[in-house]
């Protein structure tokens, strides 16, 4: 059951939620008490992009478990704007044709349930950067 | 004054042809694509949902509108394919959309009527000034039993209408209703497919109601329908609407923006309020827009919009219905959509 | 702090063992280790497993594995970091010794990964990625190095080809080794035509899912001259690091900041330098790994893994052979074990018991063991005493 872990992490996976440091303006995706830079202690929450490149990528064909209906799907890490770098799926494009250096804007989507009756947990993922 | 200030859509990249359903089936395409005026429709990907369409279509709609999410007090999602049969879309959007947590939240069901409930109920709530600004949203991912006729229409959307009384795009000018106990098309709890009455969803059902609020409405304000630049009416299929404007009097320009069908589909829900966006991608300020939805169970609400100066400055802020239904779309085979709808049985 | 010997090596064949249990490996393969050894003396254990929670649904290793050795009342310590859990292993049993804690100290790694579905052993392996930021996204191991290699291919033209021949070098070595999973040859055709896993590696890019179990004998090198039977082999030096968990924030993916420092760490203590070393085991859990790895820890330059690998300076004859036991590639790759597997490899080539795949006379052995996508690594400087 994974219902707590989900909420908690509700408004990084919905909103892209990071934290800016105060002191060296580090942004951090997710958020951190210690800023990874400057080991300074205090952020202010902001919201990402979503809009970025992609740096490396791959095309998951055998699935961990839940994900099975996905597949072939792609994975990458993205650069957004802002400097951050973030693992995400990218969806609604051909995974054969990313190529790396593609623009890719956030979209809200469904990552995965618990069965069929459990909770449905969303997330952002990726798409090309299209204007749609 | 008030009415809309912000209107965003989102359309699924993937479609079906009728002829690739009706091959399966061993149908006539020609004569279903000749008799619904129907082409082909979009199909949701695996992971999207009526939540998801409603966010991506709700952050679109914001674009538009450019205020603070926190100035929303009241969020509608109208869908008769909420993911949860009892936990709320609206409050998954809400939380998406940084409205969290002053906001009033509903979820509507009320068949392909849901999505104008909750535009009616935005404006009612703006109107009486409980709430600065209110989000509405259409969305469906909806599923017609395979085979049934439904299948070749049944598709996916959303549309997202934020309303408020200041920097209106389309001023709201009347609204009405029609509605009779008409079961004509439902879902019973626990069932995975709807069943309806054939024939009689026709003539007792889509023309008396939708009929009887054009009436109702244009009786209320006065006009007659060569007073409208633009008609949107909800559109099951190609042929319904078509057939119920020309009888009403009105002329295909006025509703050359608003049916979508033929090649998006039957969004349910998000169908006429699509519509009503792909008709303000194109309006010019100063237009007058008829909407006109339609719920089996039976009702319709109509309303009376007219645009202003400020909807061609914020139009550009998302991408237009058309941009979202004609590029960028992957044709699926009966055996991946069936996958993505996921209708093949599978151990859980 | 005391100098330590290893005095026994015990290791099982790997492979699918689907009669034999978690406890049943641990315990054989320390059994075989005691009797290398020539003692059943261990006043301590440590074990190093990597999931038996998810794998096998039992946790608590450090009451079930003593218990079913026979030794119920001896101080033990499990210890997890992913795939370098086994080095760890070796590491806590080398503080045992070098701290006077335990006169004898006994490191086992072990993974039983076949009481489970591949989904859920796939499941299993993501935990050591970021659960909520890697693995929630439905990456899995293969599809994080499958990046690593994607993003290498493109900064320094590495070839499928040059990917493939490490594949081809190992299971060379590991048809050589009879404890190996999979001990054939493979052709670069078979690598390059076997079914895609996560773009670009394929199949037999990829270790295996393995039960497996290992375990060394750690004593004083003052205790060790007690026992005659085989050559001594010293541990100079020991070296462990971390990095980020996650591969997204890392400055320079391709460059493994664990391994580095580990290794940097490792023959700082033994005093050498990588040129001095005679072979190593390293950790290729995937053929892009082993290029990573060789690379990072300075055996060529960046970029050069792949021609290096082609001109056959990592083979058995080569250079600087690299997993003359078959790797993890062929060998077979029980999570928890590898890294004690790893030691046992170098011991057993230095005491020049490793048959027909024995190097000329090893004197200096280097293992690199590391976890998840190179969030951690545990190293081991060996010497063989003349």
């Amino acid at each position: 059951m994974n219902v707590p872990k989900h909420w908690r992490a509700i408004p990084e996976r919905y909103r892209m939620e990071a934290g800016k440091c105060r002191k060296c303006g580090e942004i951090s995706f997710p958020s951190r008490l210690i800023c990874p830079a400057c080991n300074h202690n205090e952020f202010d929450l902001v919201n990402l992009s979503g809009k970025g490149k992609l740096l490396t990528h791959t095309i998951i064909r055998t699935a961990p478990e839940g994900f099975g209906d996905f597949a072939p799907y792609a994975v990458g890490i993205v650069e957004l704007e802002e400097g951050v770098r973030i693992m995400g799926q990218i969806t609604d494009c051909d995974p054969e044709k990313l190529k790396t250096g593609d623009k890719l804007t956030s979209k809200f989507r469904r990552m995965n349930e618990e069965g069929k009756t459990g909770m449905i947990m969303y997330s952002y993922k990726f798409v090309p950067d299209i204007g749609i | 004054m008030i009415g809309i200030i912000g209107y965003g859509t989102q359309i699924p990249r993937y479609r079906i042809k009728v002829e690739e359903i009706a091959k399966v089936w061993g149908a006539d395409a020609s004569a279903i694509k000749r008799g619904l005026n129907l082409n082909e429709k979009s199909v949701p990907a695996p992971d999207e949902d009526c939540a998801t369409l409603s966010v991506n279509a709700a952050l679109n709609a914001l674009k538009r509108a450019s205020i603070d999410p926190k100035k929303i007090g009241a969020v509608y999602v109208g869908s008769e394919s909420h993911p949860y049969a009892v936990k709320p879309t609206g409050t998954i959007v809400s939380e998406a959309l940084g409205i969290c947590p002053r906001v009033h939240t509903a979820d509507l069901e009320f068949a392909c009527k849901a999505g104008t409930e909750g535009m009616f109920i935005a404006l009612q709530l703006v109107k009486s000034g409980a709430v600065t600004c209110a989000l509405a949203i259409g969305a469906d991912t909806s599923q017609g039993a395979p085979g049934d006729a439904l299948e070749y229409s049944a598709s996916a959307g959303a549309a997202a209408f934020i309303m408020g009384a200041e920097n209106l795009i389309a001023e709201l000018v009347e609204t009405d209703c029609y509605m009779t106990d008409t079961p004509d098309f439902w879902r019973r709890e626990n069932a995975h497919y709807p069943e309806h009455g054939g024939r009689f969803t026709g003539e007792p059902a889509y023309m008396k109601h939708v009929t009887g609020a054009v009436l109702a409405i244009l009786e209320k304000t006065g006009t007659k329908p060569e007073d409208f630049d633009y008609l949107i009416f909800h559109q099951p299929n190609g042929k319904f609407p078509v057939q119920v404007a020309k009888k009403l009097g009105f002329k295909e320009p006025q509703y050359r923006y608003g049916l979508l069908t033929p090649t998006l589909g039957n969004t349910y829900s998000g169908s006429s309020p699509m519509g009503l966006a792909a008709t303000l991608d194109e309006a010019k300020p100063d237009q007058t827009i008829l909407l006109v939805s339609y719920g089996s169970g039976a009702g319709s609400d109509a309303f009376i919009f007219r645009t202003t100066e400020r909807l061609l400055k914020v139009r550009k802020h998302a991408p237009k219905v058309r941009k979202q239904l004609d590029e960028h779309r992957y044709y699926l085979e009966y055996g991946a959509y069936a996958k993505f709808r996921r209708k093949i049985l599978k151990p859980e | 702090m005391r100098d330590v010997a290893i005095i026994g090596i015990g290791i099982i064949k790997f492979g699918e063992l689907w009669e034999k249990s978690l406890r049943d490996m641990a315990v054989e393969a320390a059994l075989n280790c005691l009797t290398d050894a020539g003692t059943d003396r261990a006043d301590s254990v440590t074990i190093g497993c990597m999931s038996s929670g998810v794998f096998n649904g039992q946790e608590h290793l450090a009451s079930l594995i003593p218990d079913y050795l026979g030794k119920n009342n001896i101080p033990a310590t499990r210890v997890e970091s992913a795939c370098a859990s086994g080095g760890l292993a070796v590491r806590n049993a080398y503080m045992e010794v070098a701290s006077g804690l335990s006169d004898y100290s006994l490191a086992i790694g072990v993974e039983k990964m076949t009481d489970v579905s591949t989904g859920m052993a796939t499941y299993a392996l993501a935990t050591a990625c970021d659960r909520d930021y890697e693995a929630f996204h439905g990456i899995t191991f293969p599809g994080l190095y499958a990046m690593l290699a994607r993003a290498h291919m493109e900064r320094y033209d590495t070839t499928r080809e040059q990917l493939a021949q490490v594949a081809v070098k190992n299971h060379s070595n590991g048809a050589l080794n009879p404890f190996a999973q999979y001990p054939f040859p493979v052709t670069q055709e078979a690598v390059l035509s076997s079914t895609m896993i996560a773009d670009p590696l394929r199949l037999l890019d990829c270790s295996p899912i393995t039960d497996g179990a290992a375990a060394v004998l750690l004593t004083t090198v003052e205790e060790a001259k007690k026992f005659k039977s085989s050559p001594m082999v010293i541990i100079r030096g020991v070296g462990s690091a971390t990095d980020t968990l996650a591969l997204s924030q890392r400055k320079d993916m391709l460059e493994l900041g664990a391994v580095k420092k580990a290794v940097h760490r490792a023959l700082k203590m033994a005093g050498k330098k990588i040129q001095d070393i005679d072979f190593a085991e390293v950790h290729d859990c995937f053929t892009i790994s082993e290029i990573l790895v060789m690379e990072t820890i300075g055996i060529v330059k960046p970029g050069q893994g792949g021609p290096a690998t082609i001109d056959g300076l990592t083979a058995l004859d080569g250079k600087f052979p690299l997993n003359p036991s078959g790797g993890l590639k062929s060998k077979g790759h029980p999570v928890g074990a590898s890294g004690v597997a790893q030691v046992y490899e170098a011991v057993s080539q230095l005491r020049g018991e490793s048959g027909k795949r024995q190097l000329n006379n090893p004197k200096l052995a280097l293992t690199q063991n590391m976890g998840g996508s190179g969030g951690s690594c545990v190293c081991h400087v060996l010497e063989v005493k003349d």
